[in-house]
This record gives C-alpha cells, sequence and structure tokens, in this order.
C-alpha cells in the first residue's frame, strides 16, 4: 500500500513566502495571546501555589464547591471540573489558590475541614494534593528555561558538527518554530505551563529534529550524486523523496499521542495536548521552514556548494 | 553485519530470555522462589501508587545562629573560671562581640579563644566607652560545616521519627545545600507526617523565676536575664492544642533532651504522660540542677512551650522526670516517638508538596495501560496494513523494544512514574520510524530496479546515518530533561532514552536479522508495494 506517490514532485521552495507567512502568522497569533495575557500562564509548579484535586461521593457543582470555601472565607480560589476521557464527572474537581503570605499547610488543611463540613466526613476523598513554595517555582522556572535554550545549543552545536552550520540553523529555526507555536496554542486555549509542559517541549525539540535530519541526510546523500544541479532543486527533490516517510511516522507518533490525549487521563492531559500540537507543527516546519531557512542562509551567504557532512 | 545468521540469531535469544526473566515477576506473581529473588519487580513512583513527595527547606542559617549561641554559654563559664573579666557578651548571628573590662586580658581572651574554638576567628578590636570591644566570628569553613552537619542530622532525625522500627520504605535524603528530599510511598495521612517532620522537638529544663513580678514583665519590663513564655492548653471546643497562661522563667538552659536516654508514655489515673529518663551524665548534671534548686519549679519546657513547672522537691531524682500537659494518648504516643528521635538542629518548612492518593493512582495506571494499548494497536495495525510481512517484522522489533525498556526498568531499579508510562507510550510510536525509514528505501531502491536482497541491504545501511543522528538529538533532549526534571518527570526521560537505545537493537539488528532469516528460509517478503523481486 502507497500513501504517497512515488513520483511526487511538488515544488514546496515555489511557496516558501506563502508558507513561511502562514507560520508567522500563526505565530503571531500566539505572541498577541502571550502578550494580551501578560506572558504565559503558568501553573503552580512555576508561579507556586496549592492545588487539590478532589472527587465527592455524590455529583455536585463547582459552584457548591466554591460556596463551601467561601463560607470559611477562602475566597481567592479557582474550582473547575477535573476532565476525565474530555467529560466532567461531576465528581471530581480541581481547587488551586495562590498562597500569598500564608502558610501553605494551613492553606490545605483549611480546605479540607471546609469541604469536609459541607460533604461530609468520608463524604469526599482528597486524590493529590501539589503545593509548590513560591521559591521552587522560581527555581524550576530558571532550570526549565534553561533546559531548553540548552537543548537547542546541543542540537545546534551537535548538527553543525554532523552537518553544516546553516543546516542546524535551519533544524534549530524550525524548532524555535515548534517551540512558539505550541506556546501560543497553550495561550490561545487557556492552558497552564506547568513542569510536564516543559518536558513535553523537550520531546518536541528532541522528536521534531529528526524529520529534519531525516531530509538534510537526503540532501548530503543527493549532494554527492547529483553535482551539477542547484542547491534548490536538490533540497526539493529531498523534500519529497522522504515526504511518506515523513508523513508516515509523524502519523505513528500522533496516534499514539492521541491516544494518551483521549485515554491517558486528567493527569497527562495537557502534556498530550502540547506534544500533539508539537508534533504536528515540528512536521509542518520540517518542510516548511527548515530548508528554505537552510536555502536562504546559503544564497545570502554562501559560496560553495560543496558536499556536506563530513561521515559516510 | 555480516556475522553468521545463526549467530545473530542466538544473541538476539540469550536477550530475549534474559528480558522475559528480569520482566517476569512485574507481570505474575506466581513464579518459583529463585526466579523472584534474582529478579525484581519494577518499583513504581509516587504517582502510580500513591503516597507523598515533601521538599523540606532546613534553615541552616538557625543552626549556625544557635551554635554561635551555645558557644558564647560555654565561652561565659570559662572565662569565669579564668579570671577573665568582661562586661558583655553578646551573640550576633556569625559574630561573637565581648567587652573586656581590663584590655590588656585581649591576649588572654583571644589565647583562649582559639584554643577551645578554633572555628572562632577574630575580626576586630576597638574601644568602646573606654572598654575594649573583642568581635570574633565563625570562619567560613566552620558555618559550612555546621549547616552541612544540620543537614545530615536533619535527615537521620526526620527518618527515626517517620519510622521509628526501620520497616518503612521510606526515602529521605539530603538535596543540594539545605533541603532534604522525602518520599513516603503509601502513606495516608500526610498532614500527620508532615507535623512529625516540622517539631523542632528542643527540650529544655529551666528554672521558673518567682523572685519578680511576671505582671511587671507583661507590662514590657522583663528583667535581663528571664523571659516570657506559655503554657499550653486544648481548647475544648476545637480540640487544637492553644497558648494557655503565660509565665516568667530565667533564660538560662540548664539542661536539654540531649542527654535523654529513654521515653515512654505512662499513665497515672487513665492521663496519659510521658515519662524520660537521662542517660548517666546527663542524670548526674540533672541532681546537680535538683541540689541547686531545691523549692524552685522547674519548667519543662518543648519548643518553646512550657509543658509542666514541678517544684523540685528532692536532691536526687536518679534521671528521671515526667512531663504532664493534658496529653491525649496519640499527642503522648508521638511526643515520645520525637523525643526518642532527638531535637531537629535547625527548623524545617516544606516548600514543595506532591501527594496522590492510592485511587487516583490506580485510575492513572489503568488510563495507562488503556491509552498504551490502544495507542499500540493502532500502530501494529497501521505497519502491518502498510508495509505487509515487513510490517509484522517490524511489529515483532517493536514487541521487543517495549519488553527491553521493562527488564532495563527492573534492571536498573528505575522508577515507573505516568509519564514513564507516557514514554513507553511515545516510545513506541517513535521506535517505528526506524523501520519506517528503513522499508521506505528498500521501496526506493526497487522501484530504482534494485532486486529485493540488494534492496534490503542497501535501505538497510543507508537508513542507518539518520536513524542513528535522529535518535541521538533524541537522546539530547530527553538527558537535559533528566537532568532537569524531578521525580516523576525523570521517569518519562528514563523510558524515552531507554527506549531509543533499545531502538537501534530492535529496529536495525533484530529486524534485520529477521528478515535475512526470512530470505535464507526463499520465503517471500513484501514491503506492501508490487515488484518484481
Amino acid at each position: 500500500m502507497e500513501l504517497i506517490r512515488s513520483d511526487l514532485n511538488i515544488d514546496f521552495l515555489k511557496r516558501k513566502w506563502f508558507f513561511m507567512g502562514l507560520s508567522g502568522l500563526l505565530i503571531l497569533v500566539g505572541v498577541v495571546s502571550l502578550v494580551a495575557k501578560g506572558g504565559p500562564d503558568f501553573g503552580i509548579d512555576f508561579a507556586g501555589g496549592l492545588l487539590l484535586e478532589i472527587r465527592t461521593q455524590k455529583p455536585a457543582s463547582t459552584g457548591e464547591v466554591r460556596q463551601a470555601l467561601a463560607e470559611k472565607g477562602l475566597g481567592n480560589v479557582v474550582v473547575q471540573n477535573a476532565w476525565e476521557l474530555g467529560k466532567a464527572s461531576g465528581q471530581d474537581f480541581l481547587v488551586r489558590m495562590d498562597l500569598g503570605e500564608g502558610k501553605p499547610e494551613e492553606f490545605s488543611r483549611l480546605v479540607q475541614n471546609a469541604l469536609e463540613e459541607r460533604f461530609g466526613k468520608g463524604g469526599l476523598e482528597i486524590r493529590r494534593v501539589e503545593m509548590v513554595g513560591p521559591k521552587v517555582g522560581k527555581e524550576l522556572q530558571r532550570k526549565g528555561t534553561w533546559a531548553v535554550v540548552l537543548a537547542l545549543i546541543a542540537i545546534l552545536v551537535y548538527l553543525a558538527w554532523r552537518f553544516e552550520f546553516k543546516y542546524s540553523l535551519g533544524a534549530v529555526a524550525a524548532l524555535f518554530h515548534d517551540v512558539m507555536i505550541t506556546l501560543g496554542a497553550f495561550s490561545v486555549t487557556g492552558r497552564e505551563i506547568d513542569l510536564p509542559i516543559v518536558a513535553a517541549f523537550l520531546t518536541i525539540v528532541g522528536y521534531s529534529v529528526n524529520d529534519t535530519i531525516v531530509i538534510f541526510d537526503r540532501v548530503r546523500e543527493n549532494l554527492r550524486k547529483y553535482r551539477r544541479t542547484p542547491l534548490a532543486e536538490i533540497i526539493n527533490r529531498s523534500v519529497n523523496e522522504t515526504l511518506s516517510r515523513t508523513i508516515l511516522t509523524a502519523g505513528t507518533v500522533f496516534v499514539t499521542d492521541l491516544a494518551l490525549f483521549l485515554f491517558g487521563g486528567g493527569v497527562i492531559h495537557d502534556f498530550a495536548f502540547a506534544l500533539l500540537v508539537g508534533i504536528v507543527a515540528g512536521t509542518y516546519s520540517t518542510v516548511f521552514i527548515a530548508s528554505p531557512v537552510a536555502l536562504a542562509w546559503e544564497q545570502r551567504f554562501g559560496s560553495r556548494r560543496a558536499p556536506a557532512g563530513r561521515l559516510a | 553485519m555480516k556475522i553468521d545468521i545463526r549467530w545473530r540469531g542466538l544473541a538476539i535469544l540469550v536477550v530475549l530470555v534474559l528480558c522475559l526473566f528480569f520482566v517476569g515477576p512485574s507481570l505474575m506473581d506466581d513464579l518459583p522462589e529463585f526466579w523472584k529473588k534474582n529478579a525484581r519487580k519494577i518499583s513504581l513512583g509516587l504517582d502510580l501508587r500513591g503516597g507523598a513527595h515533601l521538599l523540606l527547606q532546613v534553615k541552616v542559617e538557625e543552626a549556625v545562629r544557635n551554635s554561635v549561641v551555645q558557644i558564647s554559654g560555654d565561652l561565659k563559664d570559662l572565662l569565669v573560671k579564668e579570671k577573665v573579666r568582661f562586661a558583655k557578651m553578646e551573640a550576633k548571628e556569625r559574630d561573637l562581640e565581648i567587652v573586656l573590662l581590663k584590655p590588656e586580658q585581649e591576649g588572654d581572651l583571644i589565647n583562649l579563644v582559639s584554643k577551645q574554638y578554633p572555628g572562632l576567628k577574630r575580626v576586630s578590636s576597638g574601644t568602646e566607652d573606654g572598654k575594649l570591644k573583642v568581635r570574633f566570628q565563625l570562619s567560613q569553613e566552620e558555618a559550612d560545616r555546621i549547616k552541612e552537619n544540620a543537614v545530615r542530622q536533619a535527615v537521620e532525625t526526620i527518618r527515626n521519627r517517620l519510622d521509628p522500627e526501620g520497616v518503612k520504605e521510606h526515602d529521605i535524603v539530603a538535596q543540594g545545600e539545605d533541603r532534604i528530599l522525602v518520599q513516603l510511598p503509601g502513606v495516608e495521612d500526610v498532614e500527620h507526617a508532615k507535623e512529625m517532620i516540622k517539631r523542632v522537638a528542643l527540650l529544655e529544663f529551666k528554672i521558673v523565676d518567682r523572685e519578680h513580678s511576671l505582671e511587671e514583665a507583661l507590662r514590657g519590663n522583663v528583667p535581663a536575664d528571664s523571659e516570657i513564655l506559655y503554657t499550653s492548653k486544648v481548647d475544648p471546643q476545637t480540640r487544637r492544642r492553644v497558648r494557655g497562661e503565660p509565665i516568667l522563667v530565667k533564660k538560662q538552659t540548664l539542661l536539654t533532651g540531649d542527654m535523654l536516654d529513654q521515653a515512654r508514655v505512662e499513665f497515672e489515673y487513665n492521663m496519659p504522660k510521658v515519662g524520660i529518663s537521662f542517660d548517666s551524665r546527663g542524670a548526674k548534671l540533672f541532681d546537680q540542677v535538683a541540689e541547686a534548686n531545691v523549692g524552685k519549679e522547674l519548667a519543662i519546657i518543648l519548643d518553646n512551650t512550657v509543658y509542666s513547672h514541678p517544684v523540685i522537691k528532692q536532691r536526687h531524682y536518679g534521671g528521671r522526670a515526667v512531663i504532664e500537659g493534658n496529653f491525649t494518648p496519640e499527642e503522648a504516643r508521638d511526643l515520645v516517638v520525637v523525643l526518642k528521635a532527638g531535637s531537629l538542629p535547625a527548623p524545617v518548612e516544606v516548600e514543595e508538596e506532591r501527594t496522590v492518593g492510592p485511587s487516583l493512582g490506580r485510575d492513572s495506571i489503568q488510563a495507562g495501560i488503556t491509552a498504551g494499548v490502544i495507542g499500540a494497536l493502532a500502530v501494529v495495525f497501521f505497519m502491518a496494513f502498510y508495509y505487509g510481512t515487513a510490517g509484522l517484522v517490524a511489529n515483532l522489533a517493536l514487541a521487543f523494544n517495549v519488553l527491553i525498556v521493562l527488564a532495563a526498568l527492573a534492571v536498573l531499579r528505575a522508577t515507573l512514574t505516568l509519564p514513564g508510562i507516557a514514554g513507553i507510550i511515545l516510545g513506541v510510536g517513535m521506535a517505528v520510524d526506524a523501520n519506517v525509514l528503513i522499508f521506505e528505501r528498500i521501496r526506493e531502491e526497487m522501484r530504482a530496479g534494485k532486486p529485493f536482497r540488494l534492496a534490503v541491504d542497501a535501505g538497510f545501511s543507508r537508513a542507518f546515518s539518520a536513524i542513528f543522528d535522529s535518535n541521538l538529538t533524541t537522546l539530547i533532549a530527553a538527558a537535559l530533561l533528566f537532568q532537569f526534571g524531578t521525580g516523576p518527570l525523570r521517569g518519562f526521560a528514563v523510558t524515552l532514552c531507554i527506549g531509543l537505545v533499545a531502538n537501534l537493537f530492535t529496529a536495525v539488528w533484530v529486524s534485520r536479522t529477521i528478515i535475512d532469516y526470512l530470505l535464507g528460509r526463499r520465503r517471500v517478503i513484501g514491503v506492501g508495494i508490487r515488484m518484481a523481486g
């Protein structure tokens, strides 16, 4: 069976401005949303705070939970339905609050007491407590940013060594694109950036570069094979030749991640979402961003069309 | 790849058997004893089995401050003994200031201090109102040593408090300069655990000051060598401990819980009390204190709260005392555990808490398995459908890959977490990448007119550099994630890394061997396209 015809020959580079423009537009939407909301919406891992996941014995509403807390003077809380399999069970809730100056331990006890009073002792189960002090939150923020930046640099260096600088530049431009799109998608959909999301970013960074490498690997091979063909044509040919593979493998990862997104449970729901966006953005950027950037660099600064790469 | 296919087959078989051996106990319980003894179950993370993860911060500065205060107390006695006369001695953070009455004794003072407390260094001398003020400071190394000790001692103390019998699977380790990571699998009452951890449990004995008026002190005129403390009582309504009566006590600590030997719950008229006894050194000191203070009240103070203040009636107590305080039996029991474990060298605070209840853990495992099965089935069906026989080979390699990841988790004693499960599932999606690359390449070579056998050769060898490079970049990212991540997230990095490395073995080597074997048997292998082979 074949999904993509083997004699396919699309001129991707001809429409590069259109595709780059499309990406630019999407990134712009994300950036506008980020600016409008005053930066990314950090979850408690980075902002610090307290999060409780509770399950009531009988179905209740967020309003009821909120009211029970407000009666005890806990007004400054956010109560949400916890989503399982895409729907609210009516018994699972997330209660979130900022700690401010107060002692976190007392908060979690106050919330417990207030809810127990409302739903009765035993009428309520605390399924999860996450408390992050402001100091730890700041540290995680710093470490998380560093991890993503270092990953980008490490990949840039590795690719520069294995291929040539222009290719690694194209690859990292594509990665930056993927991270920005995912960040924007989180802002637009009102999702919070938490530790697992940074893990997702790192995974996107590590994974999405795979496709790019496969294409560049092919470019390297074709450069040796067709010595007289201009680089633009070679890149186009390489993208076409590897297109079926690009789509297939992105597809398998997408499908497994979709299973995680749909059935993996609430705890990793957003993590799976980040990867879904990242995989789509990554596949797109591989084809439409990485190669044009490498080519543009070559056309602007390059003088030779030397065979790339040192290894077989 | 020119090794004889029989040897390759054997090597694969050995790896397969080893993997099955190590994974066995995690999949079923009913196994022979020797098997279970040599292969461990994969340990589940707190997010899957339920439990608490606490990150504590030790207020190490406090330990340094305390130690300077302690030195100043000892030094006072020493200076009196050595007849070095001083007007004032004051501990300020890391500094100790001494105002001498006779400036010519400065040399004696410095000699004494440097001999007894080598960690204290003189930083300055100057005259103040005609008297000589000498300032000492704890050296950086000494302060660091105290901090380090404080954390180490706190780890030990907390371990003894949470698990006096030493039977639980608690994981309590120092982290960084002043942090302690406490992992408590399966703990249900996290609040109680936190209370046990946080109590400083500093037991002190001081004399109640009846020479000065308490009323006067409450008005703000506290005598220089006394302080106001409070008793504690139980509020009948909320049944929680609240502050009770004020009481004036002498500042000087005569005895601490350091020399405690035993502590146990005792009942008197059904009222629980805590009986304590000192070791021989402590008992002697206790008797000295009793002898010098017969008729006065001895305040028994725990964390700056006066629990009782009985009158000293006799000269010899044999190092035994009783702490009364309207305890509930639970309170008394907790107090005994805490006293036995000793006091914390410095207060600790909970900086981060992540607690997962057992029911959520079970749900997470269930959800992980559901997602994994559905995701894997989708991939497996797709591969078989798209690539035919070759797809089946890839699926075998895929199953092998998952098996290796699980076996590696068991062997490395790594922890499987929910993100770890996600890592395995994503790994399934990524692992077929190598096979897709190879098969696509084989198809291309066939289209270019190569016979099947040569196309296979070319497919495997030409695809390898791309496979290697792409696995390596993902490894770079996963390694950074491991470095950065905490707890559960590390599990993701671990399973992803193992999966990627195993992938080179299964997708490239194992599937190649199977295909070679089939070719040798003259079986027809399809790669999903019709071609003249």
